[in-house]
């Protein structure tokens, strides 16, 4: 618990202004972070003597859909060094301005902003390689968002077997 | 030096060239590996000691196409696997078939959206439907042998 503490502190020290909340929940900490501090403040917490953040392990995003900053983007900090866990999340308004990349702290953060921006569309300023790496190439929108259509096709039963079965695209040797 | 100086003058025997020839098929049948979700598990059991599948000939899985006669799709098929299984199928040679196995290959299952093909046979020919979720071996093997009961009806023509 006192490593949580020793976090904020340091942080307040070295980036003040950069904390914009901080929540717990069953013994995990939470910090939200203003969106053009986020680099600077990854940056700080890898290199810091006492923290040593040296691995990221994912970033990730959430759409609030009726709620407003509709996105936020979570990234999910281990010191192996420490043993210690931590996750700082940025609200983002718009998705098309997204956070800043932290390409240059982590370079994982290339594939995991690049797995962001395809299911969820949110992209990461700075991040020049942001492409299709799920789904596939020609897809068109970002699956994860709350207004994505789901998609459905009228099932096969047997009293409506033959109308479905004319309509249905078979394939041929 | 054979079994022919044993047993002495086995005399001859006729047969219809397409009966033996799709015998022939029939148990040798080499399927490609293709498990792509849980059906898989039944599959492999299937082909295990257990259920042992080599009863049919058949207890080779081929990882390259070429060598494979037979496709038993065991799993729901994505949007992005879709080529990939068309790709497979058209590398393999004539004459070849396609088991369609588990209520997700066959249409779509619970996964009625957008990512999930609503059956395989939007994307290859299916000459066998195995139904369950999953199924089990029993079920599967009941394809493989409604598959055999087809292929020995089969003409030479056909494949010519």
């Amino acid at each position: 618990m006192e490593r949580h503490d020793l976090v904020v502190q340091k942080l307040r020290s070295a980036l003040p202004e950069a904390i914009e909340e901080i929540y717990d929940f069953r013994g995990e900490r939470t910090l939200f972070i203003k969106k053009d501090k986020i680099k600077a403040v990854c940056q700080f917490l890898r290199d810091d003597e006492a923290l040593q953040y040296n691995f990221l392990s994912d970033i990730c995003a959430d759409d609030l859909l009726p709620e407003f900053p509709r996105f936020a983007v979570s990234y999910h900090l281990y010191s192996i060094a420490n043993q210690h866990y931590l996750r700082l999340r940025v609200q983002v308004e718009d998705p098309d301005d997204g956070p800043e990349t932290v390409a240059s702290v982590w370079p994982v953060a290339t594939w995991l902003e690049m797995e962001v921006w395809d299911l969820m569309g949110v992209r990461c300023v700075g991040n020049n390689s942001l492409r299709r790496l799920f789904l596939p190439e020609d897809w068109q929108g970002h699956p994860l968002r709350k207004d994505y259509p789901l998609g459905y096709e009228e099932v096969q039963f047997s009293f409506n077997y033959e109308e479905i079965d004319a309509k249905k695209p078979y394939a041929r040797d | 030096m054979g079994i022919e100086q044993k047993l002495g003058d086995l005399g001859v025997v006729t047969y219809r060239l397409e009966d033996l020839v799709n015998w022939g098929r029939t148990y040798a049948m080499w399927p490609i590996l293709f498990g792509l979700a849980c059906c898989a598990i039944e599959m492999m059991s299937t082909q295990a000691s257990h259920y042992d599948a080599s009863r049919f000939g058949m207890e080779l899985n081929r990882p390259s196409p070429r060598q494979s006669d037979l496709m038993i799709v065991a799993g729901r098929v994505s949007r992005k696997m879709g080529p990939v299984i068309r790709r497979l199928y058209d590398q393999m040679p004539a004459p070849k078939w396609a088991i369609a196995m588990g209520d997700c290959a066959s249409c779509g299952g619970v996964f009625n959206n957008y990512a999930i093909v609503q059956g395989v046979d939007e994307i290859i020919p299916v000459d066998v439907y195995v139904a369950g979720c999953p199924p089990r071996p029993e079920a599967l093997i009941d394809g493989i042998m409604t598959l055999h009961e087809r292929v020995r009806g089969e003409r030479l023509k056909d494949w010519a």
